[in-house]
């Protein structure tokens, strides 16, 4: 190559190597920041500041939804498999609201450890299937005795059967008795 | 097809609105695309055309050779 | 400068790309239009419902090109902008001008789609996590390249300063690709990979994939139609231009 093609080579790499050091210096530094949700672990360890503002994310907790009779008022816990967080929050909830789907929550943690939340939004992962197949999926699973937080393992399978799933780790059943629509 | 008649297939199942509306952006956006870059392309095009023909006349009007070079 | 980088420089020539463009322009279009209705209308019409969302989902199928294609078309714009800068090739930097819009364009519906679908799944139109926020800022690239190259009418300096603004932003594409890795999002991960088994079922996943192709092939279309258009005016006064267009009056 030409020794000044060569020069400016050097030049462009140098320049996209010195941008990509600052910018990941400064996404490091913000990446508090960058994060939209506490996970349940960051908030039950006091990561997550009380009284302010904040947004939580995580798993809805298997049977642990429960939803009061005369108003819009919804208990349950979200996890992230390791610790949870009990939640409450009044108004209607988005369709895609389901035990074993994500949610984030924005809201207050309250001292006595609960979140109140304020709003909530439905997380969904990548997954996508028909009914049909998450349908044979979930029997699956169930005959081979996996411990169910996959997709459509889901509340309706459940209460067919008529029985509740174990809860993961955390005691998500002294909340109260499973619910089933 | 997964949809029984085609009012079902427009409804999908509530979600037609949003989807309809995705589709209807999509489209407009894409012949929006093609429409400005033709469009861009006969401007250029008359541009240059209109150019010429100055350059012709100005040709045509002064006598002898020094423009011609400059022509080619 | 004869040798090894020959071909290199005549991929260069503005008339031999036109050349080129022309003899592939009506295939690129056919196959980019039959790609994109097959994978659409399988899309919309035959692939089943998902589990969870129903049919809200089907909003993926252009989605996922739209977001696709445009960030890849930065990534191009970054090479020919590095290839500007090293070697002073025009036609990279025609390159650049020509696609810029067209990104911008697919940047914007990815937005639009990405909102329109968020409010029925997630609940919001948007919400600022690192996915939705580094995509908003790939918006602002394209239009910070389109418009810092109209600011500039010298047109070396323009295209100097054009591929450095696109050499620069091109940081922002790995963190677009992976915000959704490093930081909590609200944003689900990648379902269209290319290297592992997609997290889809077949008849979801195959439209799809027909609909990211077309639409591929459908910027690679337009990609040359308007460089063609921009090579028209830059070249505008050689000979095999004035005789190219009077043909086309003819």
């Amino acid at each position: 190559m030409h020794p000044a093609r060569k020069k400016r080579l050097f030049m462009v790499l140098f320049l996209l190597a010195g941008v990509s050091i600052a910018v990941a210096l400064a996404t490091y530094a913000f990446r508090q920041n960058i994060n939209l949700f506490y996970d349940p672990t960051e908030i039950a360890t006091g990561v997550a500041p009380q009284d302010v503002r904040i947004r939580a994310g995580g798993m809805v907790e298997e049977g642990s939804v429960v939803r009061d009779a005369s108003s819009l008022l919804v208990n349950f816990r979200i996890t992230d498999y390791e610790s949870s967080v009990p939640m409450e929050y009044t108004g209607i909830l988005p369709d895609l609201f389901t035990e074993g789907q994500g949610v984030v929550a924005m809201g207050r943690l309250r001292e006595d450890g609960v979140f109140v939340a304020d709003q909530i939004l439905a997380k969904h992962d990548e997954n996508y299937m028909a009914p049909e197949v998450a349908e044979a999926l979930a029997r699956a699973q169930r005959r081979a005795g996996v411990e169910a937080h996959t997709p459509a393992s889901s509340y309706d399978s459940a209460s067919k059967d008529g029985k509740a799933y174990p809860t993961s780790e955390s005691d998500g059943e002294a909340q109260g008795p499973y619910y089933s629509y | 097809m997964v949809f029984d008649s085609l009012q079902a297939f427009i409804a999908m199942g509530g979600h037609g609105p949003f989807i309809w509306t995705c589709y209807a952006a999509f489209l407009i956006v894409m012949v929006g695309l093609v429409f400005w870059s033709f469009q861009q392309r006969r401007q250029v095009i008359a541009q240059s055309l209109r150019q010429q023909r100055i350059e012709q006349r100005k040709a045509a009007s002064t006598p002898v050779s020094p423009s011609e070079s400059e022509l080619t | 400068m004869p040798g090894k980088w020959q071909w290199f420089h005549k991929l260069g020539s503005p008339r031999w790309f036109y050349g080129i463009a022309d003899r592939f322009n009506p295939l690129l279009l056919g196959s980019a239009l039959l790609l994109l209705v097959a994978g659409i209308v399988w899309g919309l019409a035959f692939a089943p419902p998902d589990y969870l969302q129903g049919n809200s989902y089907r909003i993926i199928f252009i989605h996922v090109p739209t977001a696709f294609v445009a960030q890849s078309v930065y990534i191009m714009m970054a090479v020919a902008g590095a290839v500007t800068l090293i070697w002073r090739m025009k036609l990279a930097d025609v390159f650049v001008r020509s696609v810029a819009p067209i990104g911008a364009a697919f940047t914007f519906l990815a937005l639009f789609t990405g909102a329109v679908w968020g409010k029925p799944t997630w609940g919001a139109y948007w919400v600022w996590d690192a996915r939705l926020t580094s995509m908003l800022i790939l918006l602002f690239l394209y239009f910070g390249i389109i418009a810092l190259g109209s600011a500039i009418s010298d047109e070396k300096s323009s295209a100097r300063a054009v591929a450095v603004l696109a050499l620069v932003g091109v940081v922002n594409i790995p963190i677009i690709k992976y915000s959704v890795n490093w930081w909590n999002t609200l944003h689900q991960p990648a379902t269209f990979k290319w290297t592992e088994r997609p997290a889809m079922q077949m008849d979801m996943w195959l439209p799809l994939l027909l609909s990211v192709l077309g639409l591929y092939l459908f910027f690679t279309w337009l990609a040359f139609v308007r460089m063609q258009t921009e090579i028209l005016h830059r070249e505008r006064r050689t000979q095999w231009v004035r005789q190219l267009i009077q043909q086309r009056k003819g």
